[in-house]
């Protein structure tokens, strides 16, 4: 314990100190590795399985209940009939219709996201890239609505593209896309066409950033080994680059695909009377109160992203991870 | 085997500075055709910045790059005839070792089976045979060193460049594949550019070096010259240990007050009284320190003019007790006149 003593050839003194409490705090954690990682992870486990993967979960349970038509009560019986009322025909639609977004959004969004991640990771100066950084991320800044509804004033038929056009004189070739069935509207700010213009502009943020951060990790000895083997800068970009950088396009394309599945404020500013899956989620939500019929409909998209995960696995997207 | 037609590398005045650091600095050298030519020098000398500038990742900013006679200063490296094993070999993750290696081919549209044909005969030549299929990932890091030199070689360019390959190999794994590169450079007969900054595996290797320093070069020749007579202080003291006497101290011994060197392993150290020769240069003075290092016996001799002397003799006949006995004895150095190299 608490001693002091000399030892015996008379040289340093040995001095036995009694241990604070924080020292033995201290050393019981470094002996117990396992402590510690707990204490880390603890609260944000809690919070990640019981608050959201606990609501999630009961939301989803919900949809084996049933939805009493008479008495529109909640039926708490284990029971598939809402999947049989899911899959009818004018349902399946909204879910096609939703998806086929999804997918062209990503595709846009992708294409437009590469010129602009490599710019920035390849070419730009320290100082350009840090601007277009600023530039990529600024508009997360302001709220979702107020874009939303910026665009829809843009692409309204008073708006200013419409004149910008009128001034080019290619109205006529928008008044032609916008007669087209399926796409078309009444005008930009009321049709998919316009939806799809929005769409792929609020989620290219989240295009940009993985593929810019696949393509800084790509060491630049790769592309330097291409080019001195004989290839050309397209071969090395087919060749090289790209298969290594397609997680990043990947990790992209989850968030535009998964993010468009869900969302109801988009097809609601302009859109037209059909339904994307969002909408319905809320709909029957709120004014009919068929939260099973709700649950039902939100399993879809979970299940599309399960799928489309295993198929982007599959295809070795995740190989050069 | 060495051709003495056209250089395979020429450098004519080469000069590229990266703002104000002058990288390569006015640097003019011959390659000869088949030779195994290394470029040796410390971290920042310049000679990394010559290999890119002959491989195509860098432009001179002055002067003109000659490939076997042709200017190919500005022309990118997929259209030079030069290939590059790099120092961390850079492998394409994502392919398979018989992907790498093809990589070449592939570009060149060359046909599968043909393809696959070379790949296994390069395979073979450096020693790897049946190891196509894995993933670069599932190697060890000689393995990979020799992917990466068969991926160069199967384009079978006229020059072949190495920056630094075998830097990541522990030593008994380095000193055999400085033997296996060596050998495979005869049996093919390229030429060989070499990058290196251990002094020991330049002249293990090369069939001449140049030494660098800050930009420039201080001296070019075989092995032997460099280290038998180098030409500056810096390459006596780079190459081998220098033992660099000059001013005062250089007069007592040689009469001249010119800077002298002669390597350690020249140096007899005798008792005091040893009898002088007229073709000997002598000088007295007492041991300062003894380091056995088994094969030999390293001594630092103060010496009574000034100055010190570092001495290696081999443990032919001495045991470690013997040797670190001497520390503190007075002793006397011989050497022969005619083996030290005047630096000016």
């Amino acid at each position: 314990m608490a001693t002091t003593s000399t030892s015996p050839s008379g040289g340093i003194p040995a001095q036995a100190v009694r241990p604070s409490l924080g020292n033995r705090l201290s050393t019981f954690l470094y002996t117990h590795p396992g402590v510690v990682l707990l204490l880390l992870l603890g609260p944000p486990l809690v919070w990640m399985v019981v608050v959201y993967l606990g609501s999630l979960l009961m939301l989803l349970l919900n949809s084996f209940y049933h939805l009493d038509g008479f008495t529109g009560l909640i039926v708490r019986q284990l029971t598939l009939q809402t999947y049989r009322d899911l899959l009818t025909r004018s349902n399946l639609d909204i879910v096609v219709r939703t998806a086929r977004m999804a997918l062209a959004v990503t595709l846009v969004d992708a294409v437009l996201a590469f010129p602009i991640s490599y710019y920035m990771s390849r070419f730009a100066s320290q100082r350009v890239k840090a601007f277009l950084y600023l530039a990529v991320v600024l508009p997360l800044w302001s709220s979702y609505l107020v874009r939303v509804y910026s665009w829809k004033l843009i692409l309204a038929k008073e708006g200013i593209l419409s004149w910008f056009l009128t001034q080019v004189h290619l109205d006529g070739l928008v008044n032609g896309l916008l007669k087209l069935p399926g796409i078309g509207g009444s005008s930009l700010s009321v049709s998919p066409i316009g939806m799809l213009i929005v769409f792929t502009y609020v989620w290219l943020p989240y295009m940009i950033l993985p593929i810019q951060a696949a393509l800084e990790r790509l060491p630049k000895a790769f592309l330097e080994a291409s080019s001195d083997l004989g290839a050309r800068p397209f071969h090395t970009f087919w060749y090289v680059t790209l298969p290594l950088v397609f997680p990043g396009v990947v990790a992209g394309s989850i968030f535009t695909f998964s993010l468009t599945l869900g969302d109801f404020i988009i097809p609601t500013a302009l859109g037209n009377s059909s339904y994307f899956i969002g909408q319905v989620v809320l709909a029957h939500q709120g004014t009919s109160g068929n939260i099973p019929l709700a649950a039902a409909f939100t399993m879809i998209p979970i299940v599309i992203m399960i799928l489309y995960l295993l198929g982007a696995k599959k295809l070795g997207a995740f190989d050069a991870l | 085997m060495i051709n003495q037609s056209a250089p395979a590398v020429s450098f004519i005045n080469i000069s590229r500075h990266f703002g104000d650091v002058r990288a390569v600095d006015g640097v003019s050298l011959d390659i000869l055709d088949g030779e195994f030519f290394t470029l040796l020098g410390p971290s920042g000398s310049g000679k990394t910045t010559c290999l890119r500038l002959i491989a195509g990742f860098e432009r001179p900013d002055t002067g003109s790059i000659l490939l076997h006679g042709k200017n190919v200063s500005r022309l990118p490296p997929y259209e030079r005839e030069v290939n590059t094993v790099f120092q961390d070999y850079a492998l394409f993750p994502h392919m398979s070792v018989g992907e790498n290696i093809a990589y070449g081919l592939m570009i060149k549209k060359v046909p599968k089976a043909e393809r696959l044909k070379q790949v296994d005969e390069t395979l073979d030549l450096v020693r790897l045979p049946g190891l196509s299929q894995r993933k670069p990932a599932q190697l060890s890091g000689g393995q990979r060193q020799r992917v990466a030199l068969a991926r160069a070689l199967i384009n079978r360019p006229r020059v072949l460049l190495l920056d630094e390959p075998l830097g990541a190999l522990d030593l008994k794994l380095r000193q055999q594949m400085q033997i296996e590169l060596k050998a495979i450079q005869q049996r093919v007969g390229i030429t060989f550019v070499y990058v290196t900054h251990d002094q020991e595996e330049a002249l293990t290797m090369s069939d001449r070096l140049a030494v660098f320093n800050a930009g420039k070069i201080e001296q070019v020749g075989t092995p032997a010259e460099i280290y038998e007579r180098p030409m500056t202080p810096f390459v006596a003291g780079f190459v081998g240990i220098s033992n660099l006497i000059s001013g005062e101290p250089a007069r007592k011994i040689t009469g001249s007050p010119e800077s002298f060197s002669i390597r350690p392993e020249k140096v007899h150290i005798v008792p005091p009284d040893t009898q002088t020769s007229p073709e000997m240069f002598a000088a007295d003075g007492h041991v300062r320190d003894v380091i056995y290092l088994g094969l030999y016996t390293r001594y630092l001799v103060e010496l009574d003019g000034g100055g010190d002397l570092v001495v290696i003799e081999q443990n032919l006949k001495t045991t470690s007790m013997d040797v670190l006995s001497t520390r503190g004895q007075r002793v006397r150095l011989l050497w022969q006149c005619n083996q030290i190299s005047r630096l000016g």
